[in-house]
């Protein structure tokens, strides 16, 4: 019993696949907007490579883009196939391909699963990544005279003001470490000194941030020395002031950013997913029709079309016999061979107990 | 003697409508990029009017957006024409008019030539717009109590750090206005004081400026205060120092990006006008075609398009014998009024 049979007319055969080939058409465009979607999230992911340790979430965009090409070149060869199926010359030397492309349709769906998937699973890697990314890029800022670090006070200064967050988790990550250069520090003041006393490793720390946590929307000018001190600036209060600086964290900011990304092209993923599974399934109904029409002595008349010839359990049971069917061939050589051997051994063991009772006797 | 006279067989007035419909329809998609362009710029000037003091004119943008909408019209009916000249029976319909149409198109063409030099010419007055704005806005950076002017200073800030730019012409035009609140100064201290009591206004100037000046490619962490005492820093000198803050100033930042979009929407507006020039002159030639056919019951007949009926100066000398006649028509029909009055 076959699998959701339908029958087609002549005209219904025409028409599908008249469909099927806007259809192919219209998956192909899918496809490039998969691969142009990829591109667009690798360039997103590269502008901030500097504040990422690894680079494990460059999968999703890289499984994209290759998905993306791959749907392209599938269904372009789907819309060949349904020019040439309804002329009965060319369509036959389609039919080996076609197993082929159902199997590449297949795993393209399910590689656009797993990225969805992906997706939100590397959540967690994104942020570890972050985290160490940000915390070197702090811990750098000040070397604007080393070759190969000479440029992280700018991305850092331009990522917090564009993603409107301070430090690390939040502001005080400045506190801990030195960002003010030691070539512009006077090291005969006093007030230099002491600080650097301050603490085991001889760093000038201090509690202040760097221009760029500065928040526009402040009513007051920018606050960004001596934050903790309420008594060095006049109507300050250190607990209750809110609006000074960026309260967010960068690793929060750009996370939300790469999250909300990904998240907002979940819904065109899945669409894609669903055009291609009714390429393929329509693939399938096309060949089944026309391969009955051919057989049949009146090309025009009606054949019947399904997606699989027998039930899915016979089906299934089939493929077994088949498979089991390629392994014992394999396995029926070495097993000959062996038998073979077995009988020489017989023959030689025979011939030795031949010999041997004679001298007993 | 005409002018540019074609010859045309059947074949060749088929061809030229069927071209002339695709150009119109070219054009109409240029008669939508221009009301864009409009838009564009209108929302642009919409978006930074705090700084130009709402003050600034919107003649130009609503001026490309009335041209879009006219060129979409105009265009699409001459496609229309176009598409029915090959059916004598609909073209028939369309006949009367197309000489009007023609004219309409011409004037409409000369129109948008004039719209691409305004497009370089708006440059002067946008200029004097931002220079007054921008000194106003600096003047209210501070007053972040006082509702309508609350936002001035985040959108200073902004605008700051996205144009790359501090004060008006430059970052000492904030040495010259108080840009700190007074809610935020302590006048029983003795520097405050003596800030107040060293100029006539009684404000509290000082050498600094805002952090939105500060450039991020600066390898010191910037310097915003004290910034002409090269003691109150190490290592400083406030001649040689470049990097520290934006060197350009507000005002010519917004004025060359504003002026880059006005060329540019200039040289787009030139471009369409060249099409719609091309498209009524093919207009033209279908029209003539088909009015001189030799034998006007056969379609099939050779006839000959031209650009003018005659020559330029003969035309030129008719439209003025036209104007005339119908100056001296007017007077004429006082006179004979005047006569029959004193007759009577």
């Amino acid at each position: 019993m076959a699998l959701l049979k339908m029958k087609f007319s002549q005209q219904r055969r025409v028409r599908l696949a008249q469909g099927l080939w806007l259809l192919s058409w219209l998956a192909v465009m899918c496809g490039a907007f998969i691969f142009s979607l990829g591109v667009y999230l690798k360039i997103e992911l590269l502008r901030r490579d500097e504040v990422m340790d690894n680079t494990e979430i460059h999968v999703v965009p890289n499984l994209l883009m290759m998905v993306g090409l791959a749907s392209i070149g599938a269904n372009w060869v789907a819309s060949r196939v349904c020019q040439d199926s309804l002329d009965a010359s060319r369509f036959p030397r389609w039919n080996v391909l076609l197993l082929a492309w159902y199997a590449v349709a297949a795993l393209l769906c399910c590689l656009l699963l797993a990225v969805v998937v992906l997706s939100y699973a590397l959540q967690g890697r994104l942020e570890e990544s972050l985290k160490v990314g940000l915390r070197n890029g702090i811990r750098f800022y000040k070397d604007t005279d080393i070759p190969g670090r000479c440029f992280q006070k700018e991305t850092i200064d331009h990522l917090q003001m564009e993603f409107r967050c301070c430090g690390n988790n939040n502001f005080k990550d400045w506190f801990e470490i030195q960002w003010v250069s030691n070539r512009y520090l006077d090291f005969t003041s006093q007030e230099v000194k002491d600080r650097i006393r301050s603490n085991v490793d001889g760093r000038y720390l201090l509690d202040g941030v760097p221009f760029s946590c500065c928040n526009p929307a402040s009513p007051r000018p920018c606050l960004q020395n001596h934050l903790t001190d309420s008594r060095a600036h006049y109507n300050y209060e250190y607990q209750s002031e809110e609006l000074n600086l960026y309260s967010r964290g960068c690793r929060q900011a750009l996370t939300d950013y790469y999250m909300g990304l990904m998240n907002s092209t979940g819904p065109g993923v899945l669409s894609v997913i669903l055009i291609q599974l009714s390429v393929l399934l329509s693939m399938r109904y096309l060949q089944t029709a026309v391969e009955g029409a051919m057989a049949l002595e009146a090309p025009e008349g009606e054949s019947e079309g399904y997606i699989l010839e027998k039930g899915v359990k016979e089906t299934y049971a089939d493929i077994k016999a088949k498979v089991l069917d390629l392994l014992k061939f394999a396995q029926v050589d070495p097993a000959s061979e062996a038998t073979g051997a077995g009988e020489g051994e017989k023959a030689a063991e025979a011939s030795e107990k031949a010999a041997t009772p004679p001298p007993a006797s | 003697m005409a002018l540019m006279v074609v010859k045309f067989d059947l074949k060749k007035r088929v061809k030229l409508a069927q071209t002339v419909w695709f150009m119109y329809w070219f054009a109409v998609l240029a008669g939508i990029l221009v009301l864009s362009l409009g838009l564009f710029f209108k929302i642009e000037l919409r978006k930074r009017s705090e700084l130009m003091d709402n003050n600034e004119s919107h003649f130009l943008p609503n001026l490309l957006i009335a041209m879009g909408l006219i060129a979409c019209a105009t265009n699409a009916f001459g496609g229309k024409v176009c598409y029915d000249s090959l059916d004598p029976t609909k073209f028939a319909k369309w006949k009367p008019m197309l000489k009007t149409f023609l004219v309409l198109c011409v004037g409409f063409n000369a129109l948008l030539v004039i719209t691409a030099l305004l497009c370089f010419v708006m440059r002067i007055p946008l200029q004097f717009t931002l220079a007054e704005g921008l000194k106003n806005g600096m003047k209210y950076y501070k007053d972040t109590d006082t509702p309508g002017r609350c936002y001035m200073k985040r959108t200073l800030d902004l605008m700051q750090i996205e144009f790359r730019c501090c004060g008006n012409d430059n970052y000492r035009d904030w040495f010259e206005i108080q840009w700190v609140s007074n809610r935020y100064l302590d006048f029983s201290a003795k520097e405050v004081k003596d800030r107040i009591g060293s100029n006539v206004d009684g404000q509290y100037l000082m050498d600094g400026v805002p952090f939105s000046c500060c450039n991020p490619s600066s390898p010191r962490p910037c310097i915003q205060y004290q910034m002409t005492n090269n003691s109150a820093h190490y290592s400083y000198d406030h001649y040689t120092e470049e990097l520290n803050v934006w060197r350009r100033g507000c005002r010519d930042a917004l004025l060359s990006y504003y002026g880059g979009i006005m060329n540019t929407i200039g040289a787009l507006v030139l471009l369409v006008t060249m099409l719609e020039v091309s498209v009524t002159v093919g207009l033209q030639y279908v029209d003539t075609s088909l009015s001189t056919l030799a034998n006007p019951e056969d379609m099939e007949s050779e006839s000959e398009g031209f650009l003018l009926e005659k020559t330029v100066k003969e035309t030129y000398t008719d439209i003025m014998a036209k104007m005339k006649a119908m100056g001296k028509g007017a007077k004429v029909e006082e006179g004979g009024e005047g006569g029959v009055a004193t007759v009577s």
